[in-house]
């Protein structure tokens, strides 16, 4: 069974109904269990829970605290090539945008991993876009195994791949793979992604499972929050999480929290997502997945970054660039998003440790 | 009776063990070990940064503490003897923390791979204490496999639930060849009074001190728990009564006619 068996069971569920009848007394039941179910997670997003959230605030800071301990890890992101066959019209690096476009050899990305491994991170993810072609398992392989000369941990987030060749990444020293669904919400995914391989809303959907299945570390995934209806995204996220927690032991999945901004292009979000809602999803997922690891990038501010540090979320990008390299070289290639959170390594570190909490930079070296 | 925990030949007075692990500042875990006087310390070598002085965890542990690396972060065996390796290398001292979790959903250890583990790395000299489900069966084949000390679980890790694993670890105790430690599920005090109250050797207490608001004071507070269970286990407790003793025997008209 695939995780689209699960989605298409809910395609008759009335959620604007269920939403209308959640009552104060449904919230405070799903507070009071610590094991929650479907129903607990649709009443934990639903309107009403909007007047519950420093209640919820301090349940999730407890279960938060209790599973991982005051701590944030951190990582570092390195995008190693901006040329992309898609046209996806929410990505800065679509293939109808006219922006200053790079791919860095094998020779670039190393002295890039160099030049990011004297900043002390010790976590790093490469991204791509996705590019007939260019990008092919033999570069993936090339700057994986590159990027493992030099840090302990190495994920990546590129174009989604057969099971055979996460395989052959992860004997290649690969640990994390990260992978956005975008949006769950089928018709709207066909609206975005207008061409190219990403257009496959199946293919995409069954690729933490295929990376689950290859026997990967760690697992992330996500809806890209402001395309689909905020609470159906947020819940489908949350049942794909906890489908391949339950269905893959073996590996750890997480989940994160990007939200549109104003990427190149200019694309406005269907749906806003404002501070509120993002913390209210954020404690939801905590709670219906305690164990699960919540990950934000620096797309959010210094400031929201340091508010939001004690309600669950536990791994934060830091010291980022979202062009195409531009730790060695000068880069002048375009961002796939407008960083918000500009802040340095050591500016987070200290951010961190004002709120009381440890930084952590290493967490696993891959054996 | 000994009053001392032996592990792998080294006495300790202290049958408290800590952990550096969740801390919101590692410079917390100085006055932690003197306030719990705890003179053995588990830290994840994987989260140790040898390059990084001060993200270095072995430079905020004072040098008379025993380290006790573990191997979080493990899901076979092979893993695991590589994580110890390692740290071996890198001047952690012999005593090594077996953890193999392959079950990301409840963080169940995975007992077969860590006897393992425990063969492979006991053989090569380590002092080995190996993480587990409490199974009598398991905990005789890591005797048997050279473990120094079995290490049941009390309850799921960073659970702080107890105890619940209790008659499965009163079986490990009734029948053991080495300490028993119980490892993770400890969540205050009264827990840990009551592991040592039972018979168990120690017990290891990480997340309910670094995570309690004060966690020097809560290291104390394990500190006097663990000492108070000790002697009440070697006082021997008046045993525990599951009814009511009638003050008039019940058979007493038996031997009526013997009465003086």
């Amino acid at each position: 069974m695939s995780f689209y068996n699960l989605i298409k069971k809910w395609e008759d569920f009335d959620f604007e109904g269920y939403f209308s009848k959640v009552s104060c007394e449904d919230i405070k039941r799903t507070l009071q269990k610590d094991k929650l179910e479907e129903l607990d997670l649709l009443n934990l997003l639903s309107p009403q829970a909007r007047n519950f959230l420093e209640e919820i605030a301090k349940k999730s800071c407890a279960v938060t605290r209790q599973h991982f301990g005051n701590i944030i890890s951190l990582y570092i992101p390195l995008y190693v090539s901006n040329y992309c066959t898609n046209h996806c019209i929410y990505c800065g690096f679509n293939k109808e945008n006219k922006i200053v476009r790079k791919h860095l050899s094998l020779e670039e990305v190393e002295k890039e991993l160099i030049a990011i491994s004297k900043t002390g991170m010790s976590h790093i993810i490469l991204l791509t876009g996705e590019a007939k072609g260019l990008i092919d398992i033999n570069y993936l392989k090339g700057i994986v195994e590159k990027a493992t000369k030099y840090f302990p941990s190495v994920s990546i987030e590129v174009l989604p791949l057969e099971t055979e060749d996460y395989q052959v990444l992860k004997q290649s020293g690969l640990d994390g793979l990260t992978v956005y669904q975008e949006v769950y919400d089928e018709e709207i995914y066909d609206q975005v992604h207008i061409s190219g391989g990403k257009k496959n809303y199946r293919f995409r959907l069954d690729t933490p499972e295929r990376g689950g299945k290859a026997g990967l570390r760690n697992i992330n995934i996500a809806p890209l929050f402001g395309l689909g209806e905020i609470k159906k995204e947020a819940f489908f996220a949350g049942l794909h999480l906890r489908y391949l927690t339950d269905k893959y032991l073996n590996t750890e999945f997480g989940i994160s929290l990007p939200r549109i901004n104003n990427a190149e292009g200019g694309f406005r979000a269907f749906h806003k997502m404002d501070d509120a809602a993002f913390i209210q999803v954020m404690m939801a997922y905590r709670l219906f997945q305690p164990k699960a690891g919540i990950t934000v990038s620096t797309r959010e501010s210094h400031e929201f970054r340091n508010n939001i540090m004690p309600l669950g979320v536990t791994k934060f990008s830091a010291g980022s660039k979202t062009g195409v390299g531009g730790y060695a070289e000068k880069d002048l290639s375009t961002c796939q998003f407008e960083i918000s959170d500009k802040s340095s390594i050591e500016d987070t570190e200290n951010a961190i440790r004002e709120r009381g909490f440890q930084p952590v930079y290493k967490d696993w070296h891959t054996i | 009776m000994n009053n001392k925990l032996v592990l792998g030949g080294h006495v300790f007075q202290s049958r408290l063990l800590t952990g550096t692990g969740k801390f919101s500042d590692k410079n917390l875990i100085e006055p932690m070990l003197d306030s719990s006087n705890s003179q053995i310390i588990t830290m994840a070598l994987r989260r140790i940064d040898f390059k990084n002085p001060k993200e270095n965890i072995l430079n905020y542990i004072p040098k008379n503490v025993t380290l006790l690396p573990n191997t979080s972060g493990a899901r076979t065996a092979e893993e695991a003897i590589k994580i110890a390796r390692i740290a071996r290398e890198a001047g952690c001292g012999d005593f090594i923390k077996i953890e193999i979790i392959n079950d990301m959903k409840y963080l169940m250890p995975d007992n077969q791979e860590t006897i393992k583990a425990t063969k492979v790395l006991a053989d090569e000299g380590f002092v080995v204490l190996p993480y587990m489900m409490p199974d009598l069966i398991a905990a005789k084949k890591l005797e048997d496999a050279g473990a120094a000390a079995v290490m049941p679980l009390g309850a799921p890790i960073g659970s702080n639930r107890g105890l619940e694993t209790r008659a499965l670890i009163e079986m490990l105790n009734d029948n053991k060849r080495v300490p028993i430690i119980v490892d993770a599920g400890i969540g205050k005090p009264s827990h840990a009074a009551e592991a040592m109250e039972m018979g168990c050797d120690a017990v290891l207490v990480n997340t309910a001190i670094a995570t309690a608001y004060d966690p020097v004071k809560m290291g104390r507070a394990f500190s006097l728990a663990v000492e108070a269970g000790r002697e009440a286990h070697l006082a021997k407790m008046a045993e525990e009564k599951k009814y009511a003793s009638a003050s008039s025997p019940l058979t007493g008209f038996l031997f009526r006619g013997e009465e003086k």
